[in-house]
């Protein structure tokens, strides 16, 4: 692997702004999307922020708001077909209502994303070198020529072999491990400060699986960015997160640093979740516990808690408040930095004396 | 790359020996005995009749007429109709009319400039009709957009000859917007070309535009929604290039796909725009073969158009593999 060339260009934004608060911050943000059917409340008052260096992962089922919230994050909503409301700040540059042409300067530069499937997230009619090679004169003044000896570079740190030959081949010529690394390759081609990684590994086989994690993560210590992996993949998140994000019906319902919700976890959710990861190594009889019933609908979501329709534990809170009542994300008895959106009064005993054993066998 | 080629022209060769079989058998199955059309009326005898019917082979299996007439496209022939009746039919033969007694390709080939300045008003619906489709799909649910729709509808439910006289009647006959011109060969006069063609070329792409505009915002909302269109957003790709290079790269292919076929079609011949604004080519020619029961005409038309629907199938096909790296492989 050869060296990443640290002659860019500053980015656009200011960076003063960015030493008073961390390099991404989101708060109480609201999309929303108006269909024929009624309004489809996507993602509900959320709010995270990530520092460079550090990594978010945000876990949670499908149609979550997962990959929404982080869309957003790179306005790439159509203004037309949704509704935005809170705020999202990349380098203090407010993304809510920012200009096509901010949006533009920022998407691809200071902001990558790398998409799942990237079969389908990468043009199957221009080669692989052409895409990263527009990518990157598309923030860089710089030759056709040394564009390509950059896409080349790229191609080679992301660990393809004989970059040079398959700089000019197609996707449809390269592996799925290959795509993913391309897909990398183009995202990562003009250093990003931040770089969101939506279900990177979804569509791979496992063994290429952790190749992609150890490549994301030796990217993220070469470039010292601050990374969003999004998937629904909790060892995904055990081994690369040093935040957890946990998101249920569009709202966030759990929030910590990662060891510590993965130990302590204190929403009825988080627990379905771990019950339903496979034990291979220590335990491979241990049941797996699903979680009861599906996802609720975004046009109608539940009253009260979102969860409260496929939770077993409503018997731990006093009346129906579950039905009635929308618990706040506070912290939970473990501190402030450990967030919940759940009425159960100690979770943590709960969790600790009843379920561990089942949920980690 | 040069495989793929190979293979398809082989098979673009077979079709068309297999049309001209099919045409040849329609030709000679046909209820018009070629004899009687070339023996002249007033002085035929049944003798005569017969003499013409021995000398043009008639009298022969169908498979040794096909081949002799198979030898006359690559070799040319002399096609004589009766003792003392010969014309000289050079390579390639395709016979002779029954009418002026000439061979039948070259008389098709004086006729075919005028039918090739007609089609090139397919290239102008083509790319009229692209444009309006994209920008319909870029305003996809506005008034715009459903505006475009109801007329696709409506002038689709309208017949092209209808329009087409419509237009002849109003735009010349009536406010003399068009001036009532004859078709002269580009290499004669350019801009006399131009004049003439160019009533024809609006009624063409007026009337096909549509069907394109249609076609092209089908395919190109499609591709709008596409996961690498997000991607070429998602890396700073400004809107308009995202839907002039991401987004319309792979909404043209299956456009290009029908137009090949559809622009092999105007080459055949033109009829309605022909027989309408008084144009000389193929189709009309072909028109008038009907009615005086030319047969020889009427066949070679069919063949020859059959070969462009070929060779516009090859094209397509060529064209395809270079707008589809995924293609090649296969």
């Amino acid at each position: 692997m050869t060296t990443v060339d640290r002659t860019m260009p500053e980015p656009v934004v200011a960076p003063s702004s960015a030493q008073q608060e961390p390099f991404l911050v989101v708060e109480d943000l609201t999309v929303q999307f108006p269909t024929h059917d009624g309004l489809v409340q996507a993602v509900t008052d959320l709010s995270y922020a990530v520092e460079l260096g550090e990594t978010l992962g945000i876990v949670g089922e499908s149609g979550s708001g997962k990959s929404v919230s982080s869309m957003a994050v790179l306005g790439l909503h159509d203004a037309k077909r949704s509704r935005l409301e809170g705020s999202i700040r990349v380098a203090g540059q407010e993304i809510i209502g920012a200009s096509k042409s901010t949006l533009r300067r920022l998407r691809g530069n200071d902001v990558a994303m790398i998409f799942q499937d990237p079969l389908t997230a990468l043009h199957p009619f221009f080669t692989v070198g052409n895409q990263i090679v527009e990518a990157y004169r598309l923030h860089n003044q710089v030759s056709k020529k040394a564009a390509w000896n950059r896409a080349i570079e790229m191609l080679d740190l992301v660990g393809i072999p004989e970059p040079q030959r398959r700089v000019n081949d197609y996707l449809h010529q390269f592996s799925g491990g290959m795509r993913q690394r391309a897909m990398i390759a183009m995202a990562l081609v003009n250093n990003p400060k931040l770089l969101i990684a939506d279900e990177p590994t979804t569509a791979l086989d496992v063994t290429v699986q952790a190749q992609i994690l150890d490549l994301v993560q030796t990217m993220q210590k070469e470039f010292g960015s601050a990374v969003i992996i999004i998937t629904h993949d909790l060892g995904v998140i055990a081994e690369l997160a040093d935040d957890v994000l946990v998101m249920y019906a569009g709202r966030a319902v759990e929030h910590g640093p990662t060891k510590e919700v993965l130990t302590h976890p204190e929403m009825p959710y988080t627990w379905g979740l771990l019950g339903s990861v496979a034990d291979v190594v220590s335990d491979t009889s241990k049941p797996l516990i699903p979680i009861p019933g599906t996802p609720p609908s975004l046009l109608n979501p539940p009253s009260g808690c979102p969860f409260h329709p496929r939770c077993t534990y409503q018997d731990h809170v006093e009346g129906s408040r579950c039905v009635s009542e929308l618990p706040l994300l506070r912290p939970g008895p473990r501190g402030e930095s450990h967030l919940k959106r759940c009425h159960i009064k100690d979770p943590e005993t709960l969790y600790q004396e009843e379920l561990k054993e089942e949920i980690m066998g | 790359m040069i495989g793929y080629i190979l293979r398809r022209l082989v098979s673009a060769v077979l079709v068309v020996i297999a049309t001209s079989m099919i045409v040849f058998l329609l030709f000679t199955l046909g209820p018009s005995d070629p004899a009687q059309r070339l023996c002249s009326a007033d002085r035929c005898t049944e003798e005569r009749r017969a003499l013409i019917h021995q000398s043009l082979g008639l009298d022969k299996p169908v498979v040794e007429q096909y081949l002799t007439w198979a030898k006359g496209v690559f070799v040319g022939r002399d096609v004589s109709y009766g003792p003392g009746f010969s014309v000289d039919c050079p390579a390639p033969c395709l016979g002779i009319s029954y009418i002026n007694k000439e061979p039948v390709f070259p008389t098709l080939m004086e006729r075919f400039p005028a039918t090739i300045s007609i089609a090139l008003g397919g290239f102008m619906y083509l790319i009229v009709g692209v444009i309006i489709g994209v920008l319909a799909a870029r305003r996809r649910g506005t008034s715009t957009d459903r505006g475009l729709v109801a007329s696709t509808l409506i002038i689709s439910a309208i017949p092209y000859y209808l329009v087409a006289l419509l237009a002849y009647l109003y735009l010349v006959l009536k406010w003399g917007i068009f001036s009532e011109t004859s078709y002269v060969p580009l290499t004669e006069d350019p801009i006399g070309w131009a004049g003439a063609l160019a009533l024809p070329w609006l009624v063409l792409t007026v009337y096909f535009c549509v069907t394109y505009a249609r076609f092209s915002r089908g395919s190109m909302i499609e591709s709008l929604s596409e996961d690498y269109v997000r991607t070429a957003r998602a890396m700073g790709v400004s809107e308009s290039k995202v839907v002039a290079k991401h987004a319309l790269r792979a909404a043209v292919v299956p456009v290009i796909t029908i137009f090949g076929i559809d622009f092999a079609t105007l080459l055949a011949g033109t009829v309605f725009t022909e027989a309408i604004f008084g144009i000389n080519g193929i189709g009309r020619t072909a028109l008038a073969s009907i009615t005086q029961g030319d047969l020889p005409i009427i066949s070679a038309t069919v063949l020859i158009g059959s070969v462009f629907i070929v060779i516009a199938n090859l094209l397509v096909d060529i064209i395809y593999s270079f707008l589809d790296p995924r293609v090649r492989l296969s």
